[in-house]
């Protein structure tokens, strides 16, 4: 089956955010950047789906695809997705940062073009932190949807995920096409050996537009200001248990 | 205006996180209405329409629904939309799964995770972790959105709004196979008064639970991990107090062994009092905590259960 995984180009999730200071945004001048952590558990999962691992029969996944929406330098996202075994790449270039709706319906058109079988992608961007596109992708294409899922099975023309839920997990069978989110648990992805990433460099990446797709991308919403989160300031340091239970006594907290 | 309010319950009574969205809900004005989806969840239906300011609850019930597939729930909620100019839910692991479903079928952006009401039509909401916020102002004239309850206080009970019954969905695509809930006495971690949490420093599974289980039924605590701790196999991911976890906000939080990395930090932060315990006195949790012992929790767990008493 053909899999298509799409990738967002995030802050590197071991540096600290800071807000600019005229409150347009969050300063990404010379920050490093790299794959959202949930988009490279989809393509470490997708990748396993073709290698038979991970319980994976051999040969479940038989193309990879994986697509992109942002800047020039989302290719660099894109050759990391290569590097892990993902087979081609499109880069749908935007300067602008599109609202999950618009990515959404770009990502409609892409998978219309390229029709595959299992969208497979981040349960959410570690930016926007909206956790929303899966679940409207799988709308757009009236397609059933399965996300945060801790375990995929592919199997009868099913996607047999076990999901995170509050207070447990919880498996559902999603029949194909389908778009699947994931989440932590489902496995931790590999680091890319030096001749993967070389061999990564000769696959093919094509270069795409917004317009291209006829996609209506206008926001419907307007960042206002970006702040920073009120500050809290460190406390007192107690010298043992006994004055800390009479600390938090006194403050009606115990 | 009207805003309709999808409950999270319990199947036999509404949980807090409802009766907190109501009030997001009221912050947008006219009147609110609660939507019960479940099976055999009429009991949690009389339950919402006590919450104070309640015009009418509306149960819709299924087979899917009593799973809350996001199919089902948007085949429920998607003919009723139309009397609505806000959908609102409890940004927890179900609304996240059907709220961007449901905006992207009526064609709107949907907004997530909201912990301020500026206006009707302009939100805050955390970004990048919980390191910014960001106030949005919508354009869709209909607005679907998920409210981080613990940035908004519960409403008051004692309405009595008419409960009516209305068609529940099916989710012709998917099907519920099976679920493992973990059972446990504690409160919820969400919703709990008080969490204690352990970190890596705990260094087993056994060790984390010999440490923070008692500790947790002595103050009637639930438990929460560090990413740390999880991704090390010593804790049940749905402990997880993080971005990536949970987010929780009780009166009193104790981080035990965590040393604070930004991502737990965002989980936790909006706490009443935070405690630290933690024996590198250089840890980044001590940079938060409202009161930091320096200790190793080998020794500090135990006075502090004595001290407890």
């Amino acid at each position: 089956m053909k899999v298509l995984v799409p990738v967002k180009r995030v802050i590197d999730s071991n540096v600290k955010a800071r807000v600019k200071a005229d409150q347009t945004g969050v300063d990404l001048a010379n920050v490093k950047m790299s794959m959202n952590p949930f988009c490279e558990i989809a393509v470490e999962e997708a990748v396993r789906m073709q290698e038979g691992k991970g319980g994976h029969a051999a040969g479940t996944a038989t193309e990879i695809v994986v697509v992109s929406i942002g800047p020039a330098q989302a290719q660099e996202t894109i050759r990391t997705a290569l590097a892990i075994g993902a087979d081609r790449g499109i880069l749908i270039q935007s300067d602008a940062d599109l609202e999950p709706l618009a990515v959404a319906k770009v990502l409609k058109a892409v998978v219309e073009e390229e029709k595959p079988d299992l969208v497979l992608m981040g349960k959410q961007s570690i930016d926007g932190d909206n956790n929303a596109v899966g679940q409207m992708l799988a709308a757009l294409l009236d397609w059933p949807q399965a996300t945060f899922a801790a375990k995929l099975e592919i199997g009868d023309g099913k996607a047999t995920v076990t999901r995170e839920v509050d207070g447990g997990v919880q498996t559902v069978a999603s029949r194909l096409p389908a778009v699947v989110t994931v989440d932590l648990r489902l496995n931790t992805p590999r680091y890319a050996s030096l001749p993967n990433i070389m061999k990564a460099k000769k696959k093919e990446i094509v270069t795409k537009t917004v317009a291209d797709y006829g996609v209506d991308a206008a926001p419907r919403l307007k960042v206002l200001k970006v702040t920073e989160p009120p500050k809290r300031s460190a406390g007192e340091k107690v010298a043992d248990a006994a004055e800390l239970v009479a600390k938090l006594k006194s403050k009606g907290v115990l | 205006m009207a805003v309709l309010v999808i409950a999270d319950h319990d199947g036999t009574a509404v949980r807090d996180t409802t009766a907190k969205t109501v009030t997001a809900a009221s912050k947008l004005g006219g009147e609110v209405d609660v939507l019960v989806v479940g099976q055999g969840a009429k009991a949690a239906a009389d339950s919402a329409a006590k919450i104070s300011g309640v015009r009418k609850v509306l149960l819709a019930e299924s087979a899917e629904l009593g799973k809350t597939l996001a199919e089902a729930v948007e085949a429920t909620v998607l003919p009723l939309a139309g009397g609505y100019d806000a959908i609102l839910t409890p940004a927890n692991m179900d609304g996240k799964n059907f709220a961007p479903r449901l905006a992207a079928k009526l064609d709107v952006a949907p907004i997530s995770d909201i912990v301020e009401v500026v206006s009707p039509d302009t939100f805050v909401r955390p970004i990048y972790a919980g390191n910014a916020l960001e106030t949005i102002q919508s354009s869709d004239a209909k607005k679907v959105i998920t409210v981080r309850p613990t940035a908004f206080d519960a409403a008051a009970s004692g309405g009595s709004a008419a409960v009516e019954t209305v068609a529940g969905g099916e989710a012709p695509g998917t099907d519920f196979v099976s679920e493992e809930m973990i059972k446990s006495d504690r409160p919820e971690l969400g919703a709990a008064k008080i969490v204690v949490s352990g970190g890596r420093a705990l260094g087993s599974a056994e060790e984390f639970h010999a440490v923070m289980d008692p500790l947790a039924d002595k103050l009637g605590a639930a438990v929460g991990a560090s990413r740390a701790a999880v991704d090390a196999g010593y804790a049940p991911n749905d402990y997880q107090v993080g971005q990536t976890g949970k987010v929780v906000a009780p009166q009193l939080y104790i981080a035990i062994g965590i040393s604070g990395a930004i991502q737990h930090l965002a989980g936790m932060k909006d706490s009443k009092v935070i405690v630290a315990i933690n024996k590198d006195a250089d840890a980044p949790i001590f940079q938060v905590a409202d009161y930091g012992l320096v200790a190793d929790y080998k020794t500090a767990v135990p006075e502090l259960m004595k001290a407890l008493g």
